[in-house]
């Protein structure tokens, strides 16, 4: 692959990889979530994100020039696997999950207002059709941490930890690099110093509203575009993987 | 948890029909649930929420002197009128 390729493939890779491994962790809840509503809507949700990720994966095998979605979402090791380590995390209690997931909402939310306007045509036509489902996402994780926080205190107490143990995975999702600063200057990614500011904005907003204390900086979770995962990742692919691996090219 | 009834206007200038129920535990829940339950497959632009305990309902026990006296009014159908051929939409 040429050096310019390879770059927008990296790009797209991470996006794409970002909504496989999260909506591969979603679709955990189908049949176990707090009940039958609330368990549709969120495989709802997944399915959505799944979604996103076939567009995005087809549009990295476009620039890559060989191989099939299948092969990048089924037959990759986790080393190869480019997403941020926030959406491996383990889905917990719902706290957890609804705390991950609004993370996650509003940068796609940003992302993709941003990536509208990219000059990667394909790329601007998938963030086009994935901002009206991610802004729904968004307003849906959103009630929910309203609804916990000054529910009871057993709400706000889950959620609080959620908070604590979820917010030092946010810095990954605005790495810049040499790489991508190439790629934002072409007018094809969103600029992830506009994306943090944004994505701060929202998230303190919201928090204001509620109990819920803002952690206090201190790690920083870092790897996932270098393929350097949490130990969570490799157990989700053993599930996810486990039919092409066990039975190569079976269909059904 | 609060029970919920949903109704769905297919299109505009159609009017909201009763698709069922959903539990939520506000009027905001019910309306988010209404449209990942009922609306997964296009089956409609609007939806109205009304909280159950609202409905006014019929008491089935009333069948027969509400319902049954219609039975043998057959002249209260407008069938037995010739409409003039100019006449559309009837």
């Amino acid at each position: 692959m040429p050096n310019k390729n390879e770059a927008r493939y990296n790009y797209i890779l991470n996006l794409a990889d970002n909504t496989l491994v999260l909506g591969q962790r979603l679709s955990g809840w189908c049949g176990v979530g707090p009940f039958l509503e609330e368990d549709l809507a969120l495989t709802n949700t997944a399915l959505d994100i799944i979604g996103q990720a076939q567009m995005l994966l087809n549009l990295a095998i476009e620039i890559k020039g060989e191989g099939t979605v299948d092969d990048l979402a089924f037959l990759r090791d986790q080393h190869q696997f480019k997403n941020v380590l926030l959406v491996e995390q383990p889905n917990g209690d719902y706290a957890q999950t609804m705390f991950r997931q609004y993370m996650i909402d509003s940068y796609h939310v940003h992302l993709y207002r941003a990536l509208v306007d990219s000059s990667e045509k394909q790329l601007a036509a998938i963030a086009e059709k994935s901002l009206k489902e991610v802004n729904y996402h968004k307003e849906r994780s959103e009630l929910w941490i309203k609804r916990m926080a000054l529910g009871t205190s057993e709400g706000l107490e889950r959620l609080q930890k959620a908070a604590n143990n979820l917010w030092h995975y946010q810095h990954e999702l605005f790495e810049n690099s040499e790489e991508l600063d190439k790629l934002v200057k072409q007018g094809i990614a969103a600029d992830p110093n506009q994306l943090q500011q944004n994505w701060l904005n929202d998230v303190s907003k919201l928090l204001a509203k509620t109990p819920i204390k803002t952690p206090q900086s201190g790690w920083r979770a870092t790897g996932g575009r270098l393929g350097h995962h949490s130990e969570y990742l490799g157990k989700m692919l053993c599930e996810m993987q486990f039919l092409q691996r066990a039975y190569p090219n079976c269909e059904w | 948890m609060k029970l919920y009834e949903v109704f769905l206007r297919a299109k505009s200038g159609l009017s909201h029909k009763h698709v069922g129920s959903v539990h939520a535990t506000d009027a905001e829940m019910a309306m988010q649930n209404a449209r990942d339950l009922y609306t997964r497959r296009e089956e409609g632009e609007s939806i109205w929420i009304v909280d159950s305990c609202q409905i006014i309902s019929s008491n089935p026990k009333d069948k027969a002197a509400y319902f049954e006296p219609a039975e043998d009014k057959i002249y209260r159908h407008p069938d037995f009128y010739p409409i003039d051929k100019k006449v559309k939409n009837i």
